[in-house]
């Protein structure tokens, strides 16, 4: 790229109607293509369009620097984009940018104050025994309420035995005599049995409660039996309350959505393994059994046993008590039931799983394996009137930096401004054309700082016009005609030009590499405008010289043309000896321009 | 414009022409000077850090609100209980800055802030940095400016040599240092948009220089094979034949950026477009300076310590003193140089490349004409 041979480039200039027919190609497909796609404007960022944008840092836990990697970032990704657009924001999206920050774009509209809140949290991932679970919904708050009143006893049970649970994790005994039904579970067992679910509902009662001499937190049990009763799942408040401020050591409510997309609610005993202590969590296709998308999973070593405990107590008990619920900051992503106990370290979650879900479900559970935590780093919102008016502004200032360069070269030029002129436009319409189709491809934005790098852009752009011209302008000087002055010019402008943009582009993509947020915009528009410069001066601007240098109006030399000989201070023809005779015209040849 | 075209005639003629080279020691001298007062008043003012840096909140009110400046700042202060500074933009927005508050207070003083300004907080923009985002903008910055110059130096030392990579490296740093010294002096607050104003500067700064190192090197290429001129007075005319195109080039990468700042500074009144171009603007002025009086003159020096160069230095010498002893004065500077007759006229084509060999020349002429009709 340096340093092309000074040689001809034969297509170029030997064919200045095929460059110039395979550039307007080039162009019309693109149009078509932007048409086609329907963005016929670039997608606007934020800043530009209105909404919020927040940009999160991953910070390691300690001695764990490697975590931030883009297996993880990727993973993180996805949790945050269920988390945001749970909350009903459809086009919110998230991304990841540079090596350790996460974007999460909210167009305006919709509620930032809480999207804010919900990306800033850490994702929690426990699993828990499911206590008892069912539809929720209409039918089940219409549930008669006898739950809380009938179940006080019981309850006073429930908690303390789930609590001695906790402790006793490990003790598959204590967990084997629990199946009592409590009168509340019972009464919710009626609405229960209408739900179409392949989980069977005869609701719940504590695992263990076996034990209930245990005292203290009656209270809280019965607030439990209470919340549970009230709990609309179908309510998205209700649904982000539930289980709000419970730990992870406490019984909670919490709701989730079942494979057929209703929701469902749960009491959950408290979590027995926490995500850390899943090492790995894969997709898998099991072909072997037939059983279709699965997901496996890898404990710790320390996972593995709490997980081993867990199970061969779930697995003794009846259903819903052989589940356990996989819950992401406090719903339920999946409640598989266990038929026995799972001792090596390893598990596989079968179900109607879809790639897709199956996927999903998977790297949730790795998310909760990321020794990563999220901290906020900047949050900017950005009305829709005042994006309007940076919009505006921006493209104002374009307007008048292009109408001031366009008066210069014209001044300057004359004649040849035309031609730089008409590259100026063509470059815009590829610029303007490549930005809306990436805008659906690959998520680019235009946002102020990207409209900046495009204005400066037009700087770059027209330099190359410069140091073409000025090279014919010596050739002219030289006494050269006009015509084999755009041709001789061509080979060293050309080098310099991609020299120079070289450089140029090398800035731009080390900036998009390295930077984050706003300069990576800039950065990005400032490559794309060098690459379509180098692309335009090749296949347009030198072709249309060569063609223009046939006319009379520009190769006579008129002297709005630009090209004047005389003007330019051309020496008279040279003589043509073996060596130039004019004295000047010899050692002071070689002007780069 | 006349009289530019002439005097890009004339320059290229090499009638007139300014000796960079020669009074290089002047030009190092000023740069030295400014770079030592932009240190200084980098170390005694500092740079003036936008919120961005320290962390704390922007608020930006819609437009005509009608509350006073001082009456926001009451109502700002109130809100959050730290300082805050609040400025009137052009179009009648308020633009409030709260430093060291937290992200997650941020909404709850916009919503005071709306209450006492009576909008809808809907309609008040925030921009909310943590501590530390302004420093991890500035950190991955400087890591970007460390990759560039170290690829940048590669790339230049095998396109060119090592002494312009180090040359331009050295312009590069000088551009910079002027930017930031400038910063540090005037007090210009600096944001992400100055960070990324600067580091633009660095394509475009090299951009000039090498466009300027390309001439000197294709013009430099068969310097050994003639004795009329050293190394430094082709570095000049180097810079003089590429003058026009530089001023040129800068005019038209100002222009822009000039509208860019009339539009930012003067009817935004402050923001990302203001701060972009504001930097923009000197580094583009600094960077076009360097090219031509710092970058190219210091290739000069580097090579003349080359034992290769002083030879030809001496030899150049020799003949000079030689011919004016013969009672030709030719021992000039070399823009003088260029009107003399040529005495060596088998070294000129050779100095000048392919370009005057009467083959390459003929073949030129007749091929567009030749084949393509």
């Amino acid at each position: 790229m340096a340093a092309p041979k000074k040689g001809r480039s034969a297509s170029a200039q030997s064919k200045p109607g095929r460059s110039l027919a395979l550039i307007l190609i080039a162009i019309v497909a693109l149009t078509g293509g932007m048409f086609l796609s329907g963005h016929t404007t670039p997608r606007l960022g934020i800043d530009l369009a209105g909404g919020t944008s927040i940009t999160l840092r991953a910070v390691p836990e300690a001695g764990q620097e490697s975590a931030i990697n883009k297996t993880n970032m990727d993973t993180a990704v996805d949790i945050m984009n269920r988390r945001v657009n749970g909350l009903g924001v459809s086009e919110a999206e998230v991304q990841t940018q540079g090596r350790d920050n996460i974007i999460v774009n909210i167009p305006k509209g919709t509620n930032s104050e809480e999207a804010q809140k919900q990306v800033g949290t850490t994702a929690k991932l426990y699993f828990r025994p499911v206590v008892a679970t069912e539809v929720s919904g209409a039918a089940a708050t219409g549930s008669p309420s006898p739950s809380p009143s009938g179940s006080a006893s019981g309850d006073k049970a429930t908690d303390k035995a789930t609590d001695k649970a906790t402790e006793k994790a490990t003790d598959p005994s204590t967990s084997s005599s629990s199946p009592s039904a409590t009168p509340t579970s019972q009464g919710r067992a009626v609405t229960d049995g209408l739900k179409a679910d392949a989980t069977p509902s005869t609701s719940t009662s504590p695992a263990a409660s076996a034990s209930p001499s245990a005292s203290g937190g009656a209270a809280d049990t019965g607030k439990l039996e209470a919340q549970y009763a009230a709990l609309d799942c179908t309510d998205k408040k209700a649904r982000a309350k539930a289980g709000d401020g419970s730990k992870p050591t406490d019984s909670t409510v919490a709701c989730g959505q079942n494979s057929q997309g209703q929701w469902q609610k749960y009491i959950l005993g408290p979590a027995e393994v926490d995500g850390t202590d899943v090492d790995k969590a894969e997709a898998v296709l099991n072909t072997t059994t037939g059983a279709g998308w699965t997901v496996t999973m890898k404990f710790t070593d320390g996972g593995s046993k709490k997980f081993a405990a867990i199970t061969g107590k779930l697995a003794q008990n009846q259903s819903p008590q052989n589940q356990f619920a996989i819950v992401l900051d406090g719903e339920v992503v999946s409640d598989p039931y266990v038929s026995q106990a799972l001792t090596g370290g390893n598990a596989e979650i079968s179900g109607n799983f879809t790639q897709e879900s199956s996927q999903s479900l998977a790297n949730m559970l790795s998310y909760g394996a990321l020794p990563l935590t999220f901290k906020e780093d900047s949050v900017t919102t950005v009305t829709a009137a005042l994006g309007g008016e940076q919009l505006q502004a921006g493209l104002i200032a374009g307007a008048i930096g292009l109408a001031l360069v366009v008066l210069y070269l014209v001044l300057y030029y004359r004649g040849l401004a035309l031609i730089a002129v008409a590259s100026l436009l063509v470059s815009g319409a590829l610029t303007y054309v490549i930005m809306a189709l990436l805008g659906p491809t690959i998520g680019f934005a235009l946002n102020l700082p990207a409209v900046c790098g495009a204005i400066v852009a037009i700087g770059i752009t027209a330099d190359s016009f410069i140091v073409y011209f000025e090279r014919v302008r010596d050739e002219i000087r030289e006494g050269r005609s006009l015509r084999p002055a755009v041709e001789r010019a061509w080979p060293r402008a050309r080098r310099t030009i991609l020299v120079s943009d070289f450089v140029s582009f090398l800035a731009a993509a080390v900036l998009f590499i390295v930077t984050v947020g706003k300069v990576q915009g800039f950065a990005f528009t400032l490559g794309l405008t060098t690459l379509l410069d180098v692309v335009v001066v090749f296949l347009f601007t030198k072709p249309l010289l060569t063609l223009v240098a046939r006319s009379k109006f520009f190769s006579s030399g008129h002297s709005w043309s630009g090209l004047d000989p005389k003007r330019l201070g051309a020496q008279p023809p040279l003589r043509r000896t073996r060596r130039p005779a004019q004295p000047a015209a010899g050692p002071v040849d070689p002007k780069e321009a | 414009m006349s009289k530019l075209g002439n005097l890009g005639a004339r320059l290229h003629r090499g009638e007139v022409g300014y000796d960079f080279v020669g009074n290089r020691k002047i030009w190092y001298g000023l740069s030295i000077l400014i770079t030592i007062t932009a240190i200084v008043g980098l170390a005694v003012r500092g740079l003036n850090m936008g919120i961005e840096f320290e962390g704390g909140a922007v608020f930006t009110t819609p437009k005509n609100t009608s509350v006073s400046v001082s009456q926001a700042e009451t109502y700002a202060e109130e809100a959050s209980g730290h300082d805050a500074i609040v400025q009137k933009l052009g179009d009648g927005s308020l633009r409030i800055q709260i430093a060291g508050i937290d992200t997650d207070k941020s909404g709850q003083i916009r919503r005071e802030l709306a209450d006492d300004l009576k909008v809808d907080s809907e309609q008040i923009a925030a921009d909310l940095v943590g501590p530390s985002w302004g420093d991890q903008v500035a950190n991955k910055a400087w890591q970007g400016l460390g990759i560039f110059l170290v690829l940048v130096v590669i790339y230049l030392a095998i396109a060119f040599e090592w002494r312009m990579a180090v040359a331009a490296f050295v312009a590069l740093i000088h551009d910079i240092t002027i930017t930031v010294g400038i910063y540090a002096l005037v007090g210009f607050e600096v944001t992400p948009g100055t960070v990324i104003g600067l580091l633009t500067i660095l394509g475009y700064s090299l951009y000039d220089t090498v466009v300027v190192f390309d001439s000197l090197k294709e013009q430099t290429k068969d310097i050994a094979k003639q004795t009329r001129w050293t190394y430094s007075d082709i570095a000049n005319r180097s810079i003089n034949s590429t003058l026009v195109r530089s001023v040129n080039t800068t005019v038209v990468a100002l222009l822009p950026v000039a509208g860019l700042l009339f539009i930012g500074g003067g009817v935004l009144g402050a923001g990302m477009l203001n701060d972009i171009s504001l930097s923009l603007f000197v580094g583009l002025a600094a960077g076009a300076y360097s090219s031509i009086f710092i970058a190219t003159p210091l290739v000069a020096d580097l090579k003349e310590h080359e034992p290769q160069m002083k030879a030809l230095k001496k030899r150049v010498l020799a003949k000079r003193a030689q011919a004016g002893s013969q009672g030709e004065p030719l021992d000039a500077p070399a823009t003088e140089a260029y009107d003399d007759e040529p005495e060596d006229d088998e070294a000129t084509p050779a100095v000048v490349g392919p370009r005057n060999q009467p083959s390459s020349r003929s073949r030129g002429r007749g091929r567009p004409s030749g084949k393509r009709r």
